[in-house]
């Protein structure tokens, strides 16, 4: 077989030697309860308060304002139901293209919500946000960047509007964003970007997996939705994970410097053209204001968990929006939000490049897909 | 390790052999599952009652398209009622495995044999 091929970076990133290397002394030599007083305890608390300064160095806010969780799924849990619990009566606005941690809390949240309109390539216009506002409502949450088709949102203008609308409110609405995504390669200041809330996941930035991380502006109130010892600033208890907190410290620490935003683009770009020339295909997501390491198209005649199997087959990793590989066999929200009819959403492919992603993979790739499409096609008939 | 597709299922989806389209088909049926967004064409040549040749279009996803192929080389030769009384189960147990949420895939070959075998005996 030939050497594997990683183009699935949005779906996970390998960990990152460094971040390895800095995780390890923490499982069975700085192995003590971070909340202990004795020696033991306290070398530990060192790496989680190192780790909490770097992510608040890159997010450019307190320290105290991060809070280190299980998942971007559950950062984005507290944030959302943590506002929402402390009114009652209260009004939500999201987007159709959220990731489902977002869009399934607010959906169980009980709270009202508005769900905003997209445009073709998945944008939000400030104007409908601005429309969508009421008396009630009390919080706006909207991804940074999507990770199916990399669609960037207008977060900054979009925190200025907010900003702007409360200074005449007496409830303030809550700005938060779903940065999952958009951290390896946009600016995440929250004090430029004018968001009360920011979520990270350690595994999308070269770090581990079962961590993220939730900024709260030290101004929002949130009501916790886990109880217990207390730790995270008594909104996230459970015994710190140290291991997984200092990996991702060492992983946000490494973001600007690993950073390759333009190596990325380009090869990105020039994947983007030359898929195109393949007849029947299309691009789904904007061509401008995408994120650097995501394409995805749609292959007239040929089915998407299909098309990822053939190319499993050869080493290639890549992923679909297509209904047949989710568990509930229905095609992505996302790609239906942007307009694609059922058989396009079906045949979707997104490619994500990463760190370690070369032309010469971006070649192999290009080299198999017409093969593996004009085969597909065969079989379908069309 | 459990796969979710077996190596025969993979075969069959990788290479399907009964792949195609009969043109002077004597009945033809066309499915499709509009949840999961699989089309599917069988195309039937029948002699005696008998399934004498039969083909597959498939756009859809591998358990689409080795179901299909599976199809197709289970009836071949068989009578038509014969032929008719292959079940799911049937398809999937032959086939080795296949991911749980996809079994309906087989679901839909079945039906893309009773619309063929229908539409040949309509115009009889």
């Amino acid at each position: 077989m030939n050497k594997k091929i990683y183009l699935d970076n949005a779906s996970t990133t390998p960990v990152d030697e460094k971040v390895l290397k800095a995780m390890e002394p923490y499982f069975n030599e700085k192995y003590g309860n971070p909340s202990s007083i004795h020696s033991f305890g306290q070398e530990a608390r060192v790496g989680i308060d190192d780790a909490r300064q770097k992510v608040a160095d890159f997010l450019n806010c307190e320290a105290e304002e991060i809070i280190f969780t299980g998942s971007a799924t559950e950062a984005n849990n507290i944030f959302i139901l943590g506002v929402l619990n402390s009114y009652e009566d209260s009004h939500v606005i999201t987007s159709p293209i959220e990731h489902d941690a977002v869009l399934e809390t607010v959906k169980e949240s009980g709270a009202d919500f508005t769900v905003l309109p997209v445009d073709k390539n998945g944008f939000v216009s400030l104007e409908d946000l601005e429309e969508a506002i009421n008396e009630k409502t009390v919080l706006v949450s909207i991804m940074y960047a999507n990770n199916e088709i990399g669609a960037i949102q207008e977060i900054k203008k979009m925190g200025e509007l907010i900003s702007k609308k409360n200074k005449d409110r007496e409830r303030k609405i809550r700005f938060h964003t779903d940065a999952a995504q958009a951290a390896g390669y946009l600016n995440c200041d929250v004090d430029s970007l004018n968001v009360d809330g920011l979520t990270l996941s350690g595994h999308k930035i070269y770090g581990p997996k079962g961590i993220g991380a939730l900024y709260k502006n030290s101004s929002v109130d949130i009501d916790p939705i886990i109880f217990g010892g207390g730790q995270e600033m008594g909104i996230r208890s459970g015994t710190y994970n140290t291991p997984l907190i200092v990996g991702m410290g060492k992983a946000v620490e490494l973001i600007e410097k690993e950073r390759e935003k333009e190596k990325t683009e380009k090869l990105r770009d020039y994947l983007i053209d030359q898929v195109l020339k393949l007849k029947g295909t299309s691009l789904n997501g904007p061509r401008k204001r995408r994120l650097s390491n995501n394409a995805n198209f749609s292959f007239e005649g040929a089915e998407g968990e299909s098309i990822v199997l053939m190319f499993d087959q050869e080493g290639v990793a890549v992923s679909t929006g297509s209904a047949c590989s989710s568990n509930n066999l229905e095609a992505s929200h996302v790609l239906r939000a942007i307009g694609l009819k059922d058989l396009e959403a079906h045949s979707s492919l997104r490619v994500s490049l990463g760190r370690n992603t070369t032309k010469k993979d971006i070649d192999f790739f290009l080299e198999l897909l017409p093969k593996i499409i004009t085969s597909l096609r065969k079989i379908s008939g069309r | 390790m459990k796969k979710s597709y077996s190596d025969k299922a993979m075969k069959h989806f990788l290479n399907p052999e009964n792949m195609g389209e009969i043109e002077d088909a004597d009945g033809v049926g066309e499915v499709g599952n509009p949840r999961c967004g699989d089309l599917m064409t069988i195309y039937i040549k029948v002699k005696d009652d008998t399934i004498k040749e039969m083909r597959f279009k498939t756009l859809g996803c591998a358990a689409a398209i080795a179901t299909s192929d599976m199809i197709c080389e289970m009836a071949q030769g068989k009578k038509i009622e014969d032929a008719l009384k292959i079940t799911f189960q049937d398809l999937v147990d032959n086939l080795g495995s296949l991911p749980q949420t996809k079994v309906h895939c087989a679901d839909l070959a079945q039906k893309g044999l009773k619309a063929a075998v229908e539409d040949y005996e309509s115009k009889k």
